[in-house]
């Protein structure tokens, strides 16, 4: 595949993770901070963010794993995963986590258990679909391409 | 509400080459400091991070009263702007302003406090504190842009 193919490809691949809504505009802006002096910006954040994510829900499986739950530290920790997915702009993990939180206010087991396979299932998404970008990314490179930048008006 | 004053630095700078402003950033999560470190890089500031409030106490030199009459740590002097989160387990970011409006080294150099949640409660606690500004995380370019515009002579 050519270059120009493969960058055609990159960007519809990443406006359907918009569309989907598995991005939203905060990935974008993340984006635009990557340049050459600082060529691996993106990558570094999500890497950051699947080390603290899988740390968080391993925290929160365990915390619901008790024969008492501690309903305001299961908060603190989707509180925190809120706060870094929406940092990235992995818009379906917050919006998970907002509905998770809501639960454990009513202090809901069922509603809390069910809420996290939901994150756990939205976040294996999101780390499938940006590790195939960054893949796609490092062809065009590996291919003596650059990549493109995404733009959108949303 | 207008730009506080910036405390004066305790080195000579000639204006032809002026110093770029050093911010403190504060927060807990590891994903919004590596972020907020670029975003302020990319605005042509010095950063240091700091994982909680106690961790920026001990850069500034405000944890006891001995060392900030002795200005043995002169880093408070070195900083220009404080952003900080509001929700940090241990010392919150207000509790963290507070402690900096009442230092005589400190209490001129302004402070933002940013949070993920829109309670005006919060918001007004803050500014009555003497917090700059008070903004809403995530935080983009053109927010940071808008802080450290005038920072920069």
């Amino acid at each position: 595949m050519e270059v120009g193919q493969m960058q055609r490809r990159l960007l519809e691949y990443t406006k359907s993770l918009f569309m989907e809504g598995v991005l939203d505009n905060q990935f974008l802006q993340l984006q635009q901070l990557q340049d050459e002096s600082n060529p691996d910006f993106v990558a570094e954040v999500v890497s950051l963010f699947f080390a603290d994510s899988e740390r968080l829900l391993n925290d929160l499986t365990r915390a619901l794993d008790q024969p008492t739950i501690d309903f305001k530290m299961v908060d603190s920790h989707v509180h925190q995963l809120k706060g870094s997915s929406s940092s990235i702009g992995a818009e379906r993990i917050k919006n998970a986590c907002v509905a998770f939180r809501n639960f454990c206010e009513e202090q809901n087991i069922e509603g809390c258990m069910s809420c996290l396979q939901q994150v756990k299932q939205e976040y294996c998404l999101v780390k499938n679909k940006l590790e195939t970008l960054f893949r796609m990314e490092q062809q065009i490179v590996a291919a003596g391409g650059s990549i493109p930048m995404m733009e959108l008006s949303f | 509400m207008d730009a506080c004053g910036v405390a004066s630095s305790s080195s000579s700078s000639s204006s032809s080459n002026p110093k770029p402003p050093h911010v403190l950033a504060v927060d807990d999560s590891i994903v919004d400091r590596k972020i907020v470190e670029n975003l302020l890089k990319n605005s042509a500031c010095k950063v240091t991070t700091a994982e909680n409030g106690m961790r920026a106490l001990e850069f500034l030199g405000l944890v006891d009263e001995q060392e900030q009459q002795n200005n043995l740590n002169s880093n408070g002097t070195k900083v220009n702007l404080v952003i900080t989160d509001y929700c940090m387990p241990g010392m919150t970011g207000y509790e963290l302003l507070k402690k900096i409006k009442e230092s005589s080294v400190m209490k001129e150099v302004p402070v933002v406090v940013v949070s993920s949640e829109n309670i005006p409660t919060r918001i007004n606690e803050c500014l009555e504190e003497g917090a700059q500004m008070f903004m809403l995380k995530p935080l983009k370019p053109s927010d940071v842009k808008k802080l450290t515009g005038h920072l920069i002579n």
